[in-house]
């Protein structure tokens, strides 16, 4: 079937995707910029046609909760929040990490610390890709730099999540989630009435019990279950790794930029091209696991490289490291929920690294 | 099995009066000598039995010293984050609406950390049952001041005694659900003498009866002793359950249907 | 008139000894062990079989499951 073409706001595409994915169910909680998400959703009133569940919860907490308990049934279930809710979601995270769990978490990042601004940032890299919640573990997290991804990247999510039993982490920001751009929708898919074995449906006389834990008070059983934990995380950097380049072939300074900051950088690169320095511009569409391997290749090419982000430096830690010291690398960004400008970048990369 | 028996020539298969349900695991479980939570979790086993329910129930166990439900009833079980059980479990139901499913929480689970939780499954009417043991004390953690405990008790973080000038009122959960539009069953009982007992099972099934009939929130208050953490002998703590507790819990309906 | 007999079977390693059993029995049959199982706890046991009625109220409180019971009209 042909794909539908529309135009949307990110947060729309998100619930529109969600709907035709073929989800179970969805929690949520208002907070802005995402909440055009959870309003879709009840507008559309699902439950009439494909049977998905859609409800507000009483906060982000309850939210992420009621994900666990679909996700334990083997249901294909998902929340949404921004920033602030994301802080409040992440205990409920660490928990279905721990358990194993598949769901999708769709953060339409705001700038914070705090109650912060509404305006899009990405200063939720390191709660996104470094653990958030406690204990050892990573989501899948991925990058949407267009209203098309924030679409595309429900069912990718689905896919990972369930594949690798382990919950998917879509960071947006404010800016994607906010504008309408054009978006092809994948026809609707009916949703599954099939649950995974593990999964807690009930108990047939002809399985054991089936339990969902994060719990083992043995602390070598607890290590074994650590252990298998990171043997998922390493086949996921092995082989989930998903990035685009634009102008790499023949680049000697290299950005590194995800989402919105993607989106302004590429444009910086035309700009410095049409001035004649060769920029290139890697963007990572999964942030973990991240483009290690590649931005190590690159940076036997290039002579330096800028992460351009809107935080104060959080990404540049990961490309620092896969670097490791090979050429200069350093970080430009906005912050307060103000989207960095091409000729900003430009001004940046000229000034830290090409004359620095 | 090393066994203590009475007149063996009674001992037949044909005469067997009771016996502990298959429901309920071989394992033994991990409560001190004398907690209630075994035989509250035996009476709701022995409901999914006679109901023939096994394999139509998701339980969702809390965090205290009922954590590991999942190893002691045999049924499929999510054991779901401090005072979150009620929002798991309405997920559950809102998903699998044909299955039975409930929550099992102590008071610091249900009470305190999660009375948001508690309070907007009931008022949503969430249809599911759920089982809450006040013992009036976080027993797993060893024996520290509830959100239950009662005025003047002594726990190991008010070990003058609960001054509820600094330290708050005991919180009456199952009094304030009773005044939701969503709970449509809410009772108080205890499984402490063998009279209570059969009471309680009985509510159980009334439960799951109403569940069946998709007709709201049920919520069973079960008032139980924490001989450990109450610094007592099993049997003492039963009475001390008596004398103190249930003046302040009053046993009994709070909400009943109208029929 | 027909006599109710009963008899109850303890598992003596599970048992925890907290008399519960002991303190619910109408009759007097349940004491509790001079000595310890396994696990160091004073066992219940049928001290006085004749007296079981087969009520089961022994095994209804029981917190831990460990009592069977049996009974039949003689």
């Amino acid at each position: 079937m042909e794909k539908e073409l529309r135009l949307m706001k990110g947060n729309e595409a998100v619930a529109e995707a969600a709907i035709r994915a073929g989800t179970d169910g969805y929690f949520g909680y208002p907070i802005t910029p995402q909440s055009e998400i959870l309003e879709y959703l009840m507008e559309a009133n699902p439950g009439e046609t494909t049977g998905m569940v859609v409800l507000q919860a009483e906060s982000e907490i309850a939210a992420i909760n009621m994900v666990y308990g679909g996700a334990a049934c083997g249901k294909k279930v998902m929340t949404s929040s921004s920033s602030p809710g994301i802080s409040l979601k992440q205990e409920g995270i660490s928990y279905i990490a721990g358990a194993e769990l598949p769901c999708l978490i769709v953060n339409v990042v705001r700038a914070g610390p705090g109650l912060g601004a509404i305006q899009p940032a990405q200063s939720d890299y390191f709660q996104s890709v470094k653990g958030g919640g406690h204990g050892d573990y990573h989501l899948i997290v991925l990058a949407p730099s267009s209203v098309q991804e924030m679409a595309d990247f429900v069912e990718l999510g689905f896919e990972l999540a369930f594949k690798y039993r382990n919950p998917v982490m879509m960071l947006s920001d404010g800016a994607i989630g906010q504008m309408m751009e054009k978006v092809y929708l994948s026809p609707q898919k009916e949703r599954s009435s099939d649950s995974p074995l593990w999964a807690t449906t009930g108990k047939p006389a002809s399985r054991p019990r089936n339990f969902i834990t994060s719990l083992d008070l043995d602390p070598y059983g607890q290590e074994v279950f650590n252990n298998k934990l990171q043997a998922k995380y390493a086949e996921i950097r092995e082989k989930e790794v998903r990035y685009e380049e634009f102008l790499c072939e023949d680049a000697e300074y290299l950005l590194v930029a995800y989402g919105t900051s993607a989106r302004v950088s590429q444009k910086a690169v035309q700009i410095l091209r049409g001035e004649g320095i060769k920029v290139g511009l890697l963007r990572p569409i999964t942030l973990f696991p991240f483009p290690t391997k590649r931005i190590y290749e690159l940076a036997g090419k290039v002579k330096g490289m800028l992460s351009v982000e809107m935080s104060a430096g959080q990404m540049v830690e990961d490309v620092l490291l896969a670097v490791n010291g090979k050429v200069p690398v350093k970080h430009f960004g906005r912050l307060g929920g103000i989207v960095t400008t091409p000729e900003e970048v430009v001004e940046n990369l000229k000034s830290k690294i090409i004359g620095g | 099995m090393i066994e203590a028996t009475g007149i063996k020539e009674i001992i037949k298969p044909e005469n067997l009066a009771y016996r502990k349900t298959d429901i309920m695991t071989d394992n033994i479980l991990s409560y001190c000598p004398g907690c209630g939570h075994g035989t509250a979790h035996r009476i709701l086993a022995e409901v999914i039995d006679e109901e023939e329910l096994q394999s139509q129930t998701i339980g969702v166990s809390p965090v205290g010293c009922s954590v590991m439900m999942y190893n002691y009833l045999d049924v499929d079980i999510q054991q779901a984050a401090h005072g979150r059980a009620p929002a798991v479990a309405t997920a559950i139901k809102r998903l699998m609406p044909e299955k039975f499913v409930f929550t099992y929480q102590g008071d610091g689970d249900l009470a305190a950390i999660g009375t948001a939780e508690t309070i907007h499954a009931c008022n949503r009417g969430e249809n599911i049952l759920i089982i809450f043991i006040n013992n009036g004390i976080y027993g797993m953690t060893g024996g520290q001041m509830a959100p239950t405990t009662l005025p003047g008790m002594k726990s190991s973080t008010s070990p003058f005694g609960r001054d509820v000038k600094t330290m708050g009122n005991p919180l009456k959960m199952t009094d304030i659900v009773a005044t939701l539009p969503g709970t449509y069953y809410v009772t108080r009982q205890s499984v402490h003498t063998p009279a209570n007992v059969r009471k309680t099972k009985k509510a159980i099934r009334k439960a799951v009866q109403y569940q069946k009939l998709d007709k709201g929130t049920c919520f069973i208050e079960i008032v139980a002793n924490c001989p450990s953490g109450w610094k007592m002998t099993p049997v003492q703590s039963n009475k001390w359950m008596e004398e103190t507790m249930f003046p302040f819990y009053p046993l009994g309906d709070l909400k009943t249907p109208e029929e | 008139m027909a006599k109710i007999k009963g008899s109850i079977v303890v598992n003596m390693e599970n048992c925890k000894g907290c008399e519960i059993c002991m303190v619910s029995c109408p009759t007097g049959t349940i004491s509790m062990a001079k000595e310890v199982n396994g696990k160091g706890y004073y066992y219940a046991y049928p001290a006085n079989p004749d007296l079981c009625i087969g009520c089961a109220s022994c095994a209804m409180v029981c917190p831990d499951g460990v009592i069977t019971v049996y009974k039949t009209k003689i």
